[in-house]
């Protein structure tokens, strides 16, 4: 059995264990091929609202999920059951689903054994989280806030885990990981002032809940009575987490596919892609990679592939796009192997010295409702929230009330004018741990906000 | 009032003994534990640990995804998940736990840890959790009422639909892509109370849906089937929504819109089909009136509300016009939110929440009721909760989830062509599209599927790029046309997102078609 820390009290399955289950399973199947993904976790949360702990959870689970391929058909099915009886349905479902289904031209044969670097998001810290010690982290915030007679609201969420993949060729992949996040939103009992902040790590020893408290409580404070500026194009300075909210949806537009087939901000005239063209500002480089201990992901994907460090954007540059297995071999490539990440190189300006270098204009502090309207320029709309300001001759003068833009990271990365130091985000609107991300705080040209909001 | 289904409860009983469900596998699962005995384990074990109230769910989920894309099979899954989620209260304070593994050891363990998370969470304690009463159900059964049972219908067929319709689409010129998927859901859900609470209920989804793409001039405009709506109903609402016959209607469009006019910005009467509309009740009427959400409990994620605080808008806020009535309900046949009970055993009320234009009511939980007591009271009705009980698994505390929430059609029998032919100057909109709205609910944004011009009270073409923007309470207020119960029809999504962590709720919205005066459009089009 893997050692564990006698301070760990989170449950997860080991190697050994999943080395047994995905044996056992392999062991009931009788199609050509057959894949097994095994996740086990733990995920604890503490919510908290109106300066009190209004629910928790903490809850353990382990799935299987079964893959069965013979020849071109392929089918799958997961269960939560591990005994023998649960693991042979799934087998047998999978099976039954996998024989019923046409031949799939596109399907890949499945990955012989692979060579895997070691993961690196796994923390004691995080995994040794109870309910007391997330209490106590929780009670840094609350206590203060009441003190200062705010209202604090938030969620603290601790997730351990462990994932694992295996087939009949012999391949076997493990990694053990987890995830830790709170964020907090304070607001004045009046309801006119609100301020959020947040944090994720893989490492909970990394978040300073106190510190967060204190930024979201100084925010609700000055935030305070917001008056109204005509909407229309303003230089905007991002804080990080802002930049984030929308840098990730350039990640999630790279598929090479939708790219070569004409479906997206990726594609050129002709069947052809980006790759190799500019599209965003000279100064701006995006990458991904699991084995960096401040982005850290997962050493494999769900199909068994290594993952690598990626550079999808160089000098604003497209430099890569994601290819799977079928569509890398249909066009003579190999397979990306993205671990899910985004780091966002930066400058080295701070925050204050952005505002300070800004004559006219407005900074924000998060992003809310983020949705699609043009997938043909990465077009978003949504809304500011919890921290809206306006800049005048390099300093905040005042809050102003919320508004809804309608724009795209692609515009907003070419009219950029300055980039500060990169941190550490988390830009899931749902304050779940998500995709780790680490960008700069902005500087930009000319942002595009559409309307007004009344909402604090 | 026809269109909004009364009351459909005749799948509700009380039964003497619990009977296993027929078993819809054809493969041979895990044995049954004896889920009663387990539910009697945990409580007790929560209660000798010190709980004051405590109630265990176990929750058996069966799902299944088939998608297609063109002529192939994109991806078939089957999957099952089974566990239990015990939830304590110890002198006010909530604690919750649970686990996937069903057995009298873990049960007790779990529910043991439950009532420790609650002490140590009592540690930040400002206001204890009440819960007003509810009437105890001793063992009550409940089963969504479906035709054809969806796990019993061959894959092949189901993937033979999608075929026939993917090529139905392709075969309409300028179609280049298309996909396809079917989804079923089938959940039996066992609750038990220290109340002395017993219920069952099996509880079906089925959402088919298909997008087609079109591409010409370097540019691609995407249909999506969102005029059939996901539904609490087994097969035969796959059959019923005739996808081959629909796939070269939607192919049509997705084509005409590469080559619709782009929109005039500008001041627009809107004429709404309630396949549109529903997600703009959904975002601006639903959420707002969620009443954790205006106490303040959502305010790190969801939000709060601009419908707050109670004391000062219950009975008075002017939500919209005198044709504005807003109904919740876990009732209506083969809608999303239909249960014989919710997830704390309490059996749903239908109840108004915007009467003439005015609000009048929150969805509500046993804790939050009592909130409302003093609200109540001056009603002179019973505190109680409407039943908006819901967690999306066993995994996962239940919380305040909104029930259907729902516009009434209006009395005279007016539909579609009466609302276009009545219009000088506007925009009619056909499904939902983008859409996006702030924290509070006041400032939304919505798109749509199909566009077109109304000019002299007929259609006079496609448009594209278009979005209104709207405040809340103005757009209501112009609200100024409402189609009869013929026009009426019931739109939903399976992924109304809330809570931390993210709990996602499936709920149907029901509308007649609508006229809005005077409403904001904006164009989205831009080129990159």
């Amino acid at each position: 059995m893997t050692l564990r820390s006698l301070a760990i009290s989170a449950r997860y399955l080991s190697r050994e264990e999943c080395e047994a289950i995905a044996k056992r399973a392999l062991s009931f199947a009788s199609a050509d091929e057959t894949r097994v993904l095994i996740t086990s976790s733990n995920v604890s949360n503490t919510r908290f609202a109106v300066n009190q702990i209004s629910t928790g959870g903490d809850a353990f689970d382990s799935v299987v999920n079964v893959i069965s391929k013979f020849g071109k058909r392929s089918g799958s099915a997961s269960t939560n059951q591990l005994d023998d009886a649960g693991l042979r349905a799934a087998v047998q479902m999978s099976e039954r689903v996998a024989k019923l289904s046409p031949e799939d031209p596109e399907a890949m044969p499945e990955l012989g054994p692979q060579t895997y670097q070691p993961g690196v998001n796994w923390s004691d810290a995080t995994a040794s989280l109870d309910p007391a010690s997330r209490a106590t982290a929780v009670r840094r915030i609350t206590e203060p806030a009441k003190a200062a007679g705010l209202v604090s609201t938030g969620f603290m969420e601790a997730i351990t885990g462990a994932q694992a993949i295996a087939n009949g060729k012999g391949l076997f992949a493990y990694n053990r990981s987890t995830a830790s996040v709170l964020t907090t939103t304070v607001r004045t009992p009046d309801g006119t002032g609100s301020g959020w902040a947040g944090a994720t790590h893989h490492d909970w020893s990394r978040i300073d809940a106190a510190a967060l408290g204190a930024r979201a409580t100084a925010k609700a404070r000055t935030s305070t009575n917001p008056v109204a500026i005509e909407p229309g194009r303003y230089t905007v300075v991002f804080e990080p987490t802002a930049v984030g909210n929308l840098v990730q949806f350039i990640a999630r537009a790279l598929n090479a596919r939708a790219a070569d087939e004409g479906r997206s901000f990726f594609s050129s005239p002709g069947g052809k892609n980006k790759i190799g063209q500019k599209v965003v500002d000279e100064r701006v480089t995006i990458t991904s990679d699991p084995f960096d201990p401040e982005v850290a992901g997962s050493p494999f994907s769900s199909d068994g592939l290594p993952t690598q460090r990626v550079v999808w954007i160089e000098n604003g540059v497209v430099k890569n796009l994601d290819y799977d297995r079928y569509w890398a071999q249909k066009v003579g490539r190999a397979p990306t192997g993205a671990g899910g990440s985004i780091r966002m190189n930066g400058g080295s300006a701070s925050l204050e010295d952005l505002i300070r270098s800004t004559q006219r204009g407005l900074l924000v502090t998060r992003f809310w409702y983020l949705r699609p309207v043009d997938q043909r320029t990465i077009l978003y709309t949504g809304l500011t929230r919890d921290g809206t300001f306006l800049i005048e001759n390099g300093k905040i003068t005042k809050p102003v009330k919320n508004l809804r833009f309608n724009d795209s990271p692609i515009f907003m990365l070419n009219n950029l004018e300055a980039m500060g130091v990169p941190e550490r985000v988390s830009a899931s609107e749902g304050g779940e741990p998500g995709q780790a991300i680490v960008v700069p705080p902005l500087k930009v040209r000319d942002f595009n906000f559409t309307s007004l909001s009344d909402a604090v | 009032m026809a269109g909004l289904a009364g009351s459909f409860l005749t799948g509700r009983n009380a039964a003497d003994s619990l009977v296993s469900p027929l078993n819809p596998y054809a493969a041979p699962i895990a044995a049954e534990p004896n889920i009663k005995e387990l539910a009697a384990v945990a409580l007790d074990a929560a209660k000798s640990a010190g709980a004051d109230y405590a109630d265990v769910r176990f929750v058996r989920n069966r799902n299944q995804n088939v998608s297609t894309r063109e002529q192939r099979v994109a991806g078939i899954a089957d999957n099952e998940t089974y566990g239990f989620g015990v939830r304590t209260l110890v002198n006010g304070s909530w604690g919750f736990a649970a686990s996937r593994d069903l057995t009298r050891e873990e049960v007790s363990r779990v529910a043991k840890q439950a009532v420790a998370q609650a002490r140590a969470n009592r540690s930040a304690l400002v206001r204890p959790v009440v819960l007003a009463p509810a009437p105890v159900v001793a063992n009550g059964v409940w089963k969504s009422p479906i035709e054809i049972e969806p796990f019993d219908v061959a894959i092949e067929d189901k993937v033979g639909l999608l075929l026939a319709a993917n090529k139905a689409a392709l075969a309409v010129k300028g179609a280049r892509f298309v996909s396809s998927s079917m989804f079923f859901l089938r959940e039996e859900k066992t609750f038990a109370s220290t109340d002395g609470s017993f219920t069952f209920q099996v509880i079906y989804r089925t959402e088919p849906s298909m997008t087609v793409t079109a591409t010409g001039n370097g540019d691609f405009a995407t249909r999506q089937s969102v005029d059939v709506a996901p539904r609490g109903l087994g097969y035969e609402h796959v059959r019923d929504a005739r996808l081959v016959e629909n796939a070269s209607r939607w192919a049509d469009e997705a084509v005409q819109k590469l080559s619709a006019k782009s929109v005039d910005v500008g001041r627009y009467d809107l004429v709404l089909h309630p396949s549109h509309l529903w997600l703009t009740i959904h975002e601006s009427v639903a959420h707002p009136t969620e009443l954790d959400r205006a106490m303040g409990y959502e305010a790190n994620y969801a939000g709060t509300s601009f419908v707050a605080p109670p004391e000062k808008v219950l009975g008075t806020l002017k939500y919209g016009s005198e044709l504005m009535n807003i109904r919740g309900d876990r009732t209506q046949q083969g809608s999303l939110s239909a249960c014989g009970w919710d997830d704390e055993g309490v059996q749903p009320e239908d109840f108004d929440i915007v009467k003439r234009g005015t609000f009048v009511d929150y969805h509500t939980t046993r804790e939050q009721a009592l909130w409302l007591d003093w609200y109540y009271k001056k009603r002179g009705i019973p505190t109680r909760s409407h039943g908006c009980s819901y967690a999306q698994t066993w995994a996962a505390v239940q919380f305040q989830r909104m029930p259907n929430v729902s516009l009434l059609p209006g009395d005279k029998d007016l539909g579609w062509d009466d609302l276009i032919a009545a219009t000088d100057r506007g925009i009619a909109i056909i499904g939902d599209g983008s859409f996006s709205i702030d924290q509070q609910r006041y400032n939304a944004q919505f798109g749509g599927q199909v566009f077109y011009e109304i000019k002299g009270g007929k259609i006079t073409g496609m448009l594209k790029d278009v979005a209104y923007q709207m405040r809340t309470p103005e757009f209501w207020g112009s609200l100024d046309m409402i189609g009869g119960a013929k026009s009426y029809h019931l739109g939903g999504a399976f992924g109304d997102a809330k809570g931390q962590p993210v709990q996602v709720n499936a709920v149907s919205h029901g509308a007649p078609v609508t006229r809005f005066r005077n409403v904001n459009v904006i164009n989205t089009g831009r080129s990159a």
